[in-house]
């Protein structure tokens, strides 16, 4: 952990406190040259302000998208990127890693 | 996540106590696991050898895939001597992810302008360092070159067997305060777990150089990942 790692996941709180709709992404597995170890979050509101990062930037936009759509739904989702997957040039991950991410509500205060 | 593990997740790290957090990734369900918790736990051997690594990962258990999410108290650097150094490698250290406090006694070094945004306790180290609880997950480094000051820290660092503890002084510097620390009673185990000169030897001279060459030793004493040089050993 760093305070970066812990920072997101105050914030996490204060957002939830203060009656912000939210969801968190978390890194869960990676393979080869991934940019961000496991455990890695991003913070991310129903406005689509986010926090942290799970890849240095190269599928933030992908699951920011898929974290707007859980605090929508309420349903946690395993996304999966990496070179075998053709979305995984579209969406920039081409250092030839492969990562998953766990997207999940925050929810019941 | 449920709100009311985020809330117990964020007490146990204000605390730098250790938890973990387990995910069913198929199902959802998720459950926090304190320290003291982990040996009762129906998965404690696989929590208490997470706990030791410190490795966060999946793992099957009974055909489910659990996320075993470690979260370890953050890395912390505490600084004995609010110097020209210590002006550099406290911001430094902060950037690479870093909670970092600084002591002095000399309040017209321990002042916040000099030290902006760092906690600053302008105590003895022995007055100021049982609050701060040292732990095997702080750093202690000690820079202030005077014994009455940087010896009582480097002790309470010692004790506390904190993972990195460099102290500033050229090698005959370092021989006079082994004499000291041994004429104290300190053992030689103990005295060789002391990094001084301190900082890895980049021909470093200034104090922003000094305080690369700290932190980069401080980095590589954490061994999380294997040099290089090992792997191809």
């Amino acid at each position: 952990m760093t305070t970066a790692d812990d920072a997101i996941l105050l914030e996490a709180e204060n957002w939830v406190r203060s009656g912000r709709r939210a969801a968190l992404a978390t890194v869960v597995e990676t393979w080869g040259s991934a940019p961000r170890p496991v455990g890695s979050r991003i913070l991310v509101d129903d406005q689509g302000h986010f926090l942290g990062s799970v890849s240095g930037g190269c599928v933030e936009a992908d699951v920011i998208s898929a974290a707007l759509d859980a605090v929508e739904t309420g349903k946690p989702r395993l996304l999966e990127f990496g070179v075998a997957d053709e979305t995984a040039w579209r969406v920039g991950l081409s250092c030839g890693g492969k990562i998953k991410v766990y997207v999940e509500r925050i929810d019941g205060c | 996540m449920l709100a009311k593990n985020l809330f117990a997740l964020n007490a146990e790290i204000a605390l730098r106590r250790p938890a973990i957090l387990v995910t069913d990734l198929a199902a959802g369900a998720q459950r926090l696991v304190r320290r003291d918790e982990a040996g009762r736990d129906q998965l404690a051997g696989v929590l208490e050898q997470s706990f030791q690594s410190g490795a966060s990962g999946v793992v099957t258990v009974d055909g489910a895939q659990l996320f075993i999410h470690v979260h370890l108290p953050c890395v912390r650097l505490v600084i004995v001597g609010a110097v020209h150094i210590a002006q550099v490698l406290a911001p430094m250290a902060r950037l690479a992810g870093l909670e970092v406090a600084v002591v002095d006694p000399r309040t017209a070094f321990a002042s916040p302008e000099r030290f902006p945004e760092v906690d600053l306790i302008a105590q003895w180290p022995q007055d100021a360092l049982p609050a701060l609880r040292l732990d095997r997950r702080t750093a202690v480094v000690l820079l202030t070159h005077d014994p009455r000051i940087d010896d009582p820290g480097l002790v309470a660092a010692l004790d506390a067997d904190c993972f990195y503890i460099g102290a500033l002084g050229s090698k005959k510097t370092h021989a006079k305060r082994i004499e000291r620390l041994r004429a104290a009673g300190i053992g030689p185990a103990a005295l060789a777990r002391i990094h001084a000169p301190v900082g890895i030897d980049i021909g470093a001279l200034t104090p922003p150089e000094i305080a690369v060459s700290i932190l980069a030793e401080l980095i590589a004493a954490q061994g999380r990942k294997a040099l290089r040089a090992e792997e191809a050993a």
